[in-house]
């Protein structure tokens, strides 16, 4: 079988100008960042980027990478907002296709299933359609349909109701992607990947909705050794949707990887102060972005030792 | 070394604050429930949800911020191991529950109008905003599928407003306009502040006050509001927190006083 393992600078070579791409994990949880780290360093730009956005999004966005950002939210969660995304959007330095967090899961799922769009109530009524113009709705085939159960709906609201009419409901289009990135726990040289910590996200179905699939790892494994690490369920990318492996431990600092680390909080408060101003940000991106994956994890040990402000 | 947070006098037998006024407004908005998610976003929203789970609505479901649903009703600030968990819910099995149906949520607004259109994804014009915020998150999805409910902890005619700027959570107008399949399962329910509780119990289903808290008056909560609210001739007061809802709130739920945070008295 195909041996897989490449190094992120391998995989980023493969990215060109303007090309759509995605990101795993959730905000600030479980996100591809040494790859970030490598795109700036590489000075690939004029991307589409498509995430459950996090510092993925502000880091991209701060290194003047970036022509649209196709997402749901932008949040550090333990942090509200990423300043570098903020200040994109309110110079308007870039383009933005804002979309319902359940809408974008379908786009991804429409793309993997290779269906040009997948039909849902989401959005219906509400301004995503006004500044999208794009997005189109679609008129159900079939008759109406009682649902299997009311939900919520109090009897007197379900009474108020009409007749349903045939539904026309938002059809979100497939969202496409030249390349998708992911950083889980654990993987195998075959390409086979393993998410330890309690959320998979919604990894999977970027690597379905990618042409080129790119997974990062705390730690590669032989093959057939994944169940040494937890139970079969937690493998829940299979070597079908993955092109190539890198070992990147600590490749998703300075968000979340449980179990192997939690959010390193302290750098993320550094990172949001950082984002202030263009001097402060010059001196952290020189420090913490624009440079090999060695002398990051150099810098932040270092750092760390020597308490960050 | 780590020291332990200073935490408040303890308060029994004093009189409720207007923090534990609101987490009593917000644990009756999950009132009749039954066996649905409550997805409370915020401190006193989160209280009210257990509070709510600990006395009158005990087949309350709840999650535990991550990917899981709990079995128990810990502390606010409980640490993981204290928690004892129920059922997986990862963030791509909310979808099932949300389009399901089977969820209330409690959102905030940073605005909300007459009609419970709710923002939370940019202040000013969507192209270039003044205030970049969150984003429209779920509030989309949520508001045409079930049961919707807001908590705005900082009432004003900046977060009540004429008009939103960008329609995230959609109100009783915009749905009607979008047709049977936004109606369908529309359902916004409550609209709780720091100053009182509104609802859309009207026949224009413009927003209308409920009920106002202890110690404000109609005034304050009038020139608050930036549109017309529907008032009632006989504005209820919002209920006070019962002896028992005061001594869960402030001894079992919330010690560490995270509803002080949210809203300083």
């Amino acid at each position: 079988m195909t041996d897989k393992r490449a190094t992120v600078d391998d995989m980023v070579g493969e990215l060109r100008n303007g090309m759509t791409i995605g990101f795993g994990g959730w905000g600030s949880r479980r996100k591809p960042m040494a790859v970030v780290r490598a795109i700036v360093r590489a000075g690939i730009t004029d991307l589409t980027v498509v995430s459950y956005g996090g510092p993925d999004v502000g880091v991209l966005c701060a290194a003047g990478l970036v022509r649209k950002v196709v997402f749901g939210f932008v949040t550090l969660d333990s942090i509200a907002l990423d300043p570098n995304f903020r200040r994109a959007r309110q110079e308007g330095t870039i383009e933005a296709m804002e979309v319902d967090e359940g809408m974008f899961y379908l786009g991804l799922l429409a793309a993997t299933h290779r269906v040009p769009f997948m039909p849902t109530r989401a959005g219906l009524g509400s301004d995503v359609l006004r500044v999208n113009p794009g997005l189109r709705t679609v008129t159900s085939p079939y008759p109406p349909t009682d649902p299997v159960h009311a939900g919520t709906a109090r009897p007197e609201t379900a009474r108020a109701q009409p007749e349903p009419e045939p539904e026309t409901l938002v059809a979100m289009p497939a969202l496409q992607l030249d390349a998708a990135f992911v950083h889980v726990n654990r993987a195998d040289t075959h390409g086979n990947a393993q998410v330890l910590g309690p959320d998979p996200f919604f990894d999977e179905l970027f690597l379905g909705a990618a042409t080129r699939r790119f997974v990062t790892t705390e730690k590669v494994v032989d093959p057939g050794r994944l169940l040494d690490e937890g139970p079969i369920q937690t493998v829940t990318v299979s070597r079908l949707f993955t092109d190539a492996v890198a070992e990147v431990p600590g490749g998703a600092h300075f968000t979340s990887c449980p179990p192997d680390y939690e959010r390193d909080e302290t750098f993320q408060k550094q990172y949001v102060a950082a984002s202030a101003d263009r001097e402060a940000w010059a001196d952290f991106a020189a420090r913490y972005v624009q440079v090999e994956e060695a002398d990051y994890r150099a810098a932040v040990r270092e750092g760390a030792s020597a308490g960050r402000p | 070394m780590t020291t332990e947070p200073a935490r408040p006098e303890p308060r029994t037998g004093q009189a409720a604050t207007r923090a534990e006024v609101c987490v009593v407004a917000c644990a009756e908005a999950w009132r009749g429930d039954g066996e649905v998610m409550a997805s409370p976003f915020g401190s006193i929203p989160a209280l009210g949800a257990r509070l709510a789970r600990l006395t009158f609505e005990p087949d309350l479901v709840l999650t535990d911020g991550e990917a899981a649903l709990m079995a128990n009703t810990p502390p606010l600030a409980a640490k993981r191991d204290e928690l004892v968990l129920e059922a997986w819910m990862p963030y791509r099995r909310v979808f099932d529950v949300l389009w399901s149906g089977r969820r209330h949520i409690m959102m905030m607004a940073s605005q909300v109008d007459r009609y419970g259109n709710q923002n939370l994804s940019a202040i000013g014009d969507w192209a270039r905003p003044k205030a970049q915020l969150i984003g429209v998150r779920g509030a989309p999805g949520n508001s045409v599928n079930h049961a919707t409910s807001y908590w705005v902890p900082s009432h004003s005619r900046r977060s009540f407003v004429e008009h939103v700027d960008m329609v995230c959570g959609v109100g009783y107008d915009r749905a009607a306009e979008a047709g049977s399949s936004a109606t369908r399962f529309h359902d916004v329910r409550f609209v709780v502040s720091n100053l009182g509780a509104f609802d859309f119990d009207t026949p224009d289903r413009r927003m209308r006050l409920r009920s106002i808290h202890p110690e404000v008056e109609l005034g304050e909560v009038v020139d608050a509001t930036g549109f017309e609210l529907a008032v009632p001739a006989d504005v209820p007061i919002t209920r006070l927190p019962t002896p028992d809802e005061l001594e869960l709130i402030r001894h079992t739920l919330d010690p560490a006083g995270a509803r002080d945070h949210e809203l300083p008295a």
